[in-house]
């Protein structure tokens, strides 16, 4: 076994099982399989159980990782899992979603001379094999049901990460949350944009959602904040604060001609279709969706490497993703990228798009792209991409997907006076407790941040809902 | 959560129905120009639904749909008693009202319905409403008495002559403007060649004219821009900016081609319905 100077285990982390590339683009289940329990063990007996660890400050929701691991590596799950749900209502969906290396994996110490600790598989292992265990759970007894207090009401608008978090934390500490949903289905971005081969539905997103409703957090869907009710209204029904997680929403367009053409989507649009419509099973979904043969996604993000894999699993014949800086520069996670690759995406790099083209009918054939390279480094040391001059293509296309970020939905906000915006027009509030100007009303995730990640969300619900404890039941 | 159908009226028989909905918290928001999105089943898409009336104090709202694919068919299938599954509403920008004088609410075919409730709200405030509605035949006419029972005129055209003028709404429309200088606004909600034979009538009179659009929808909630639509050479969202705009901005030949994006699947997934319903009936 390799080691550094002070003993340190250099041993490679334990490989995560995935299904092959050629077989997974044919299907819609899950890529990466998840560890078996001697996988789990084995990688958790990597941790080196840090007395200052600075895994558990790189997580933005302060999961006790040494603790849980530790568990782990003696094969007790259940306590593994009551650990991460001490501070983290959705470990199945962390475990799989969170860019890990820029967080707790980023911040591990092994990570300075080999590879990190996979915190992030071993938390989706726990969550997974705790909530397979559910019979059995049923016969020990269930975790610690607090009394809920029908007096303590609290009311979440939007059921996304940072709304789910907030009705996790206050209701395990005895309050009575209600979660407003505008749309028909539970979970935010977890259920129409996240898409099912990286974050399955029914396995995963709705058993943590029964949990909550375990601890007596009650749903209300097809209500829309700013709609079907005020925030007044919630005031008048009782409710003594209100936190607001309703998320970015509102795609961006690239604002170029042609792009209301037929064919050209937003990342949105294309995959709520998909994941909310269910729109890959259409006909026997009514749900349509554009089964494109030559398929163009603009932007660099998650969003995108969703959107590429998406259509493949659809059936393109080819799927690019246009760029327009370098494979380097983009804001995806790495194992997305990676995978996109495997599965056959292709990048076009530094090519921005100028204008979409289309027949008589109005249907999208191609999108003309300008040729781009990167300058000098600016004041910041970025260099920023700049058009070779008379480089200029067109691209056969039937099928543009449009993933370059979100601004504020205005619904909420038009309909609630008073409520201070920033300059962005994202809610503003106090960084430390997360209320806005108006009191009693807090609101995080991506409506105060714009488009960030799911952990960062869940970070900001459990800021607002410790001031909510703290405000509502002062410590006596 | 799912809402109980307190009516069924079939206006039109196998094409056209009216449902009384009880959904209270919707009837106590909804205003003139809102609308809904509903999912009737399970494996059901989003559809959205201008409210054509609503109660607030019986707590129902009232909507129109003319059966034209598979999510209609099936909520065709549904009777007094049984129950939508996802009803989400009001939604969209309501109708700007004020007191201006004479307004004309032009509708056609179910559009009638939909601007049915716009009526309402501009006779409510105090303008002269006067009624322009069109179908094919008389047969087809669409809430004629519910217009006339606060409307002072009621103009009907029909293509076969069978009741009112022989022709179209808009040859009523431009009689009457050619001799009432009173007109503040036209409103028309129906199907897109008549939003845009209204908007071209009533420009050389520079009358504002205000539509009502039907884009395709998803979410209905902005997140998409699937309803988006060219007005004034800017794009905007139908379910958040509208749905009513300047007629005379509108790009109605965009908006055309959009309605016409999932045609060949549109016909897939009803004739999959007639299909299966069928096969389920032997």
């Amino acid at each position: 076994m390799n080691s550094d100077k002070k003993g340190r285990s250099l041993q490679p982390r334990v490989p995560m099982p995935c299904q092959p590339a050629h077989e997974r683009v044919g299907n819609f289940d899950e890529v990466a399989l998840g560890y078996s329990r001697e996988d789990a063990m084995r990688e958790a007996s990597r941790c080196l159980q840090c007395k200052k660890p600075k895994c558990v400050k790189g997580c933005p929701v302060e999961v006790q990782i040494p603790q849980f691991i530790a568990a782990l590596a003696k094969g007790d799950v259940e306590s593994a899992y009551r650990t991460l749900r001490e501070t983290n209502s959705l470990p199945a969906v962390c475990g799989r979603v969170c860019p890990q290396e820029n967080q707790c994996e980023g911040a591990c110490i092994l990570g300075a001379k080999g590879q990190p600790v996979a915190i992030g598989r071993l938390e989706r292992y726990a969550a997974d094999t705790y909530m397979a265990l559910d019979a059995c759970d049923q016969l020990t007894g269930r975790p610690e049901c607090p009394l809920i207090d029908p007096d303590l009401k609290v009311a979440c608008i939007g059921s996304g990460p940072a709304s789910l978090t907030v009705a996790g934390y206050l209701s395990s500490r005895g309050f009575k949350v209600t979660v407003y949903e505008a749309l028909h289905e539970l979970g935010g971005v977890l259920v129409y944009g996240i898409p099912e081969f990286r974050l399955p539905k029914s396995d995963i997103v709705e058993k943590e959602i029964a949990a909550l409703r375990q601890q007596e957090v009650e749903f209300v869907t097809n209500w829309v904040g700013g709609r079907t009710f005020s925030i007044d209204d919630l005031f008048a029904e009782g409710y003594k604060a209100v936190f607001i997680g309703v998320g970015a929403g509102l795609p961006r367009f690239l604002d170029i001609p042609g792009e209301n053409l037929v064919g050209v989507f937003s990342a949105n649009e294309y995959l709520t279709r998909v994941n909310l419509g269910r729109a890959y099973g259409f006909p026997d979904y009514d749900t349509p969706v554009y089964r494109g043969r030559e398929v163009t996604v603009f932007g660099g993000g998650n969003v995108a490497m969703d959107a590429a894999r998406t259509a493949l699993r659809l059936g393109a014949e080819s799927v690019r993703i246009v760029y327009r800086r370098t494979r380097d520069e983009m804001p995806a996670r790495l194992e997305e990228l990676e995978h996109a690759e495997e599965e056959g995406v292709r990048l076009e790099l530094l090519a921005a798009p100028l204008g979409f083209k289309g027949d008589a009918d109005g249907r999208l054939t191609a999108v003309t792209l300008q040729r781009m390279e990167l300058g000098e480094p600016d004041a910041s040391g970025r260099r920023s991409p700049r058009p070779v001059e008379g480089a200029v293509y067109d691209l056969p296309t039937d099928l543009a997907v449009i993933a370059v970020g979100t601004r504020p939905n205005p619904i909420l906000l038009e309909a609630t006076p008073g409520l201070t915006l920033d300059r962005r027009g994202y809610i503003a509030v106090d960084e430390a407790t997360g209320m806005t100007s108006i009191p009693g009303v807090y609101a995080g995730g991506d409506i105060v941040t714009g488009a960030a990640t799911v952990i960062l969300a869940m970070g900001a619900g459990r800021r607002a809902a410790k001031d909510i404890e703290a405000r509502l039941r002062p410590a006596t | 959560m799912p809402c109980k159908i307190l009516e069924k009226e079939r206006l039109i028989p196998g094409q056209t129905s009216k449902l009384v909905i009880d959904a209270p918290h919707i009837a106590k928001k909804a205003l003139p120009g809102n609308f809904v999105i509903l999912r009737v089943c399970e494996k059901g898409e989003r559809i959205p639904l201008t409210i054509a009336d609503a109660d607030p104090e019986r707590g129902t709202i009232t909507i129109v749909y003319l059966v034209m694919g598979k999510s209609t068919a099936l909520l065709e299938t549904l009777d007094a008693g049984d129950s939508i599954l996802d009803l989400c509403g009001p939604l969209g920008k309501a109708t700007h009202i004020e007191k201006a004088g004479t307004v004309i609410c032009v509708g056609g075919g179910t559009g009638i319905a939909a601007m049915h409730h716009i009526a309402k709200g501009h006779h409510k405030a105090g303008n002269h409403v006067v009624a322009v509605i069109g179908a094919r035949s008389k047969d087809l006419l669409l809430f004629y008495d519910e217009l006339s029972s606060f409307c002072p005129e009621v103009l009907v055209s029909t293509d076969d002559g069978s009741f009112g003028h022989k022709g179209l709404v808009t040859d009523l429309l431009r009689q009457r403007l050619e001799t009432d200088k009173t007109v503040s606004e036209v409103v028309a909600v129906g199907p897109v060649p008549m939003m845009a034979a209204v908007a071209k009538t009533t420009e050389p009179f520079g009358v504002k004219t205000t539509v009502s659009l039907n884009s395709i929808m998803v979410d209905g909630i902005g997140m998409c821009g699937a309803c988006r639509v060219s007005v004034g050479g800017e794009t905007r969202f139908a379910c958040v900016d509208g749905p009513e705009f300047d007629g005379h901005k509108v790009d109605f030949n965009e908006l055309r081609q959009r309605l016409a994006a999932f045609k060949p699947q549109e016909k897939a997934s009803y004739d999959h319905h007639c299909k299966c319903t069928c096969a389920g009936e032997k």
